[in-house]
């Protein structure tokens, strides 16, 4: 047991400091467009960035070289996802739902024609994707999904409705769960289809969040046209081309949110020595100065779990169920930081962006909203809980 | 990187947790706390034949010579059993005090021994401000010729009345010189009262000095190094905890198989599903934490202070909730004495205070961050 890296990861990590700092600007965040303000020119400008990291031999790090990707190591994962957290590089996650889901339900499940025609263009960003899991009946019963896809020909026909899909507007392919079995048990009537946003019959309807924003949007399939060869996985196969999807959802990446808890963490404490409670600094009050003890020791503790994970992985080749520790304690956790940030803001937590007295315009009130959807997002807190006590426990089966 | 026992490591850990379920099973434990001292001399033979004694120290005083990992490893193992007796006294306070601070004669008279399983001892640090912190102690020692003479209270000294030694924390010149002092239990002058405490598998005493006389060659060389002593206690003692937080949720998991109630497992209702969920999230996050903190021990990396203080605070909010888990998921044979429930819970109310409850490393934890 030991918690160093070889001098080879370390010159691995070097390798990736040097290239990010040559590639990008240290004070991008000024000079690039906001989410919060521009959806359009922020998903350009992501797109860009991950054409740069593609062209440079980064994007895919994790995927297999045969597939253009990089075939790093585990801990070469590790490494390369903390220093572009710590680098406060632009967070991938938005675009990725291609390289970090899509990719590797293709090359577990896809046919050779798919892996051809979609893997490489999901690495260069040239085709951003969405997924299409839930629908309005099927949030943690994703199972119960009432999408129809019907054989007509060398064709799906597809109908129905899906909901909180990210990134909807922008994204030129879906990975799409649908029922092709209606008779059968409900995880055994369902395949996966990648679509083409572009085909007639679509519709995408923007949701509005509780931030504001519009990341998300319901889809609407009626009568949409799939070919036949767009399905991966053999049909009624696609429960387990959705379970290789969640399990990657809860896989090692997790080391880029804690880095950015970390930073977050290291925000508030800045904000501590510099706004004051009660007429001295916050950093002076001891029940406040716990409360931040509390959150550090939390994001540390975050970051162990994540190594012992990322050795299990390393081990046995594939993340496991305690992967589910991993996503329940950070999500939890998240919401706990952001909620001390606006306790330590007190009345000036709730100015958002655009008023004169907002603090860090009004990004805590911002993160303190956006942090009740990870406990939400890739099954909830509730379902990571019955999947640890009856997948890790071995509890009976409610 | 790799997180996780190498071969070596899974075996010693096998094979303590074997020993311990056969040597120290739960009668044996219960028939201990009614005795005088809560330790069995069997069971002690057993363990030195087994080398547990001198796992950590070097060769050179009869030590194995293995790495703080490993001694993590066996305090998880003790503490899954509430494992009583001065284990923990003789290896991690007065062992670790020892080596870091006995000169090398003192090593070979009192190390090489205690590596072997023949000397058991024990520290004595707090007093009855109750702090287990490195500061100005009230007891003291006066010179008087050659010798010194000891004087004053020390409060919760674990194992006293069965260390053959006590280590003591003590101050001369009113109170500007800082030392530790070796003491023989038969000393006279010497008192050692049992503190009434809830948790009988641990014995707590007040120590009394009463104008005690050592030699010079009873104070060791330098007592600075006395934090890393406390922050390796902090460590050790954190793996004891995961060690009985995770047998307690072990027998919540068994118990809510067996038991029915409206007719079907209440496992299988998600109130204790989801209670169980979150015992195991806790355990395994303490765990990380302590294993982190014994590497960085095992490597005299630096920043020990804090993984201890991280490891310590979280495992010790972690244990005393998952102990009362264990309480109410057992329902009314939770709260009777003939279940185990109960020695568990009290232990994890123990150690929650000792070498710093979470408030205490929380603090330390704001100063290492810069608050």
């Amino acid at each position: 047991m030991n918690l160093d890296y070889t001098p080879e990861e370390e010159a691995f990590r070097n390798q990736v400091r040097s290239w990010v700092s040559a590639n990008l600007s240290p004070d991008w965040e000024q000079i690039s467009p906001r989410q919060s303000e521009n959806m359009d020119e922020w998903m350009a400008f992501l797109k860009q960035w991950q054409r740069k990291l593609y062209d440079a031999g980064w994007a895919g790090i994790s995927w297999p070289k045969d597939y253009g990707g990089r075939g790093a190591t585990i801990n070469e994962q590790l490494i390369f996802t903390e220093e572009m957290a710590k680098t406060k590089a632009p967070n991938l996650m938005n675009v990725s739902i291609g390289i970090e889901l899509v990719g590797p339900a293709i090359i577990h499940h896809g046919t050779e024609a798919q892996k051809q025609r979609y893997l490489r263009k999901i690495l260069s960003a040239e085709e951003i994707w969405c997924q299409g899991f839930s629908e309005p009946g099927a949030g943690s019963d994703l199972a119960s999904l009432q999408t129809r896809a019907t054989p007509e020909g060398d064709h799906f026909v597809v109908t129905g409705q899906k909901v909180w899909t990210s990134w909807a507007e922008y994204s030129d392919f879906c990975i799409l769960l649908t029922r092709t079995d209606p008779d059968a048990q409900k995880h055994k009537g369902i395949s996966c289809l990648l679509v083409d946003m572009k085909s007639p019959g679509i519709t995408i309807r923007p949701t509005v969040q509780i931030t504001g924003e519009a990341e998300f949007s319901e889809v609407f399939f009626d009568g949409v046209r799939v070919p036949q060869e767009n399905l991966v996985g053999g049909i009624n196969q696609g429960w387990t081309v959705a379970m290789t999807i969640l399990m990657h959802e809860r896989g090692t990446s997790a080391i880029g949110y804690q880095i950015r808890f970390r930073n977050e963490l290291e925000d508030l404490i800045r904000l501590a020595k510099s706004h004051d409670y009660d007429g001295r600094p916050i950093s002076e009050d001891p029940l406040f100065r716990r409360k931040l003890a509390q959150s550090f020791v939390e994001v540390e503790v975050l970051k162990y779990n994540i190594y012992r994970g990322a050795t299990q992985i390393m081990r046995s080749g594939k993340p496991g169920p305690e992967s589910s520790i991993v996503k329940l304690f950070w999500s939890e956790m998240d919401r706990r930081q952001k909620a001390l940030g606006m306790e330590m803001l007190g009345l000036y937590s709730q100015l958002v962006n655009g008023s004169e007295w907002a603090v860090d315009h009004g990004k805590w009130a911002r993160a303190f909203l956006w942090s009740r959807a990870g406990t939400i997002y890739a099954g909830s807190s509730e379902i990571q809980r019955n999947i640890i006590a009856e997948r890790v426990l071995g509890m009976p089966r409610a | 990187m790799d997180f996780g026992f190498t071969p070596q490591q899974e075996m010693i850990r096998n094979e303590a947790a074997a020993f311990l379920s056969r040597e120290c099973a739960m009668p044996l434990v219960r028939e201990l706390m009614v005795t005088e001292h809560s330790h069995s001399e069997t069971l002690w033979d057993k363990m030195a034949s087994m080398g547990w004694m001198g796992l950590i120290f070097p060769e050179q005083y009869d030590g194995a010579g293995l790495s703080f990992v490993e001694l993590s490893i066996l305090m998880e193992q003790m503490g899954a059993v509430l494992m009583s007796g001065p284990y923990f006294s003789t290896v991690v306070l007065a062992g670790l005090t020892l080596l870091e601070s006995a000169s090398d004669s003192q090593k070979e008279r009192w190390l090489t021994p205690l590596a072997r399983g023949n000397l058991k001892a024990t520290l004595a640090l707090t007093e009855s401000d109750g702090r287990c912190a490195v500061s100005s102690p009230t007891v003291r020692a006066e010179r008087d010729g050659k010798d010194y003479l000891i004087s004053g209270t020390k409060l919760f000294v674990p194992d006293a009345q069965i260390a053959d030694l006590i280590i003591c924390w003590a101050a001369q010149n009113s109170g500007k010189d800082l030392m530790l002092v070796v003491v023989d239990r038969d000393s006279e002058g010497l008192t050692i009262t049992p503190l009434k405490t809830m948790d009988q598998t641990r014995r707590l005493y007040e120590v009394t000095f009463k104008r005690v006389r050592i030699g010079r060659d009873r104070v060791l060389e330098g007592y600075s190094a006395l934090e890393r002593v406390l922050d390796r206690a902090a460590i050790a003692l954190s793996a004891q905890m995961i060690g009985g937080a995770r047998r307690v949720l072990e027998m919540c998991v068994e118990f809510s198989k067996t038991r029915i109630q409206f007719g079907r497992p209440i496992g299988s209702f998600q109130a204790i599903q989801h209670r169980c969920a979150d015992m195991l999230l806790l355990v395994e996050s303490a765990r990380s934490a302590v294993y982190a903190a014994s590497c960085n021990a095992a490597e005299n990396k630096g920043e020990t202070g804090l993984l201890a203080s991280i490891a310590k605070a979280y495992t010790s909010d972690a244990y005393s909730w998952i102990a009362g888990e264990g309480i109410q998921i057992h329902g009314g044979m939770g709260f009777t004495f003939e279940h185990d429930a109960h020695l568990y819970f009290k232990r994890a109310k123990a150690d929650e205070f000792m070498f710093g409850d979470s408030n205490f490393h929380l603090d330390r934890v704001a100063d290492y961050i810069g608050l």
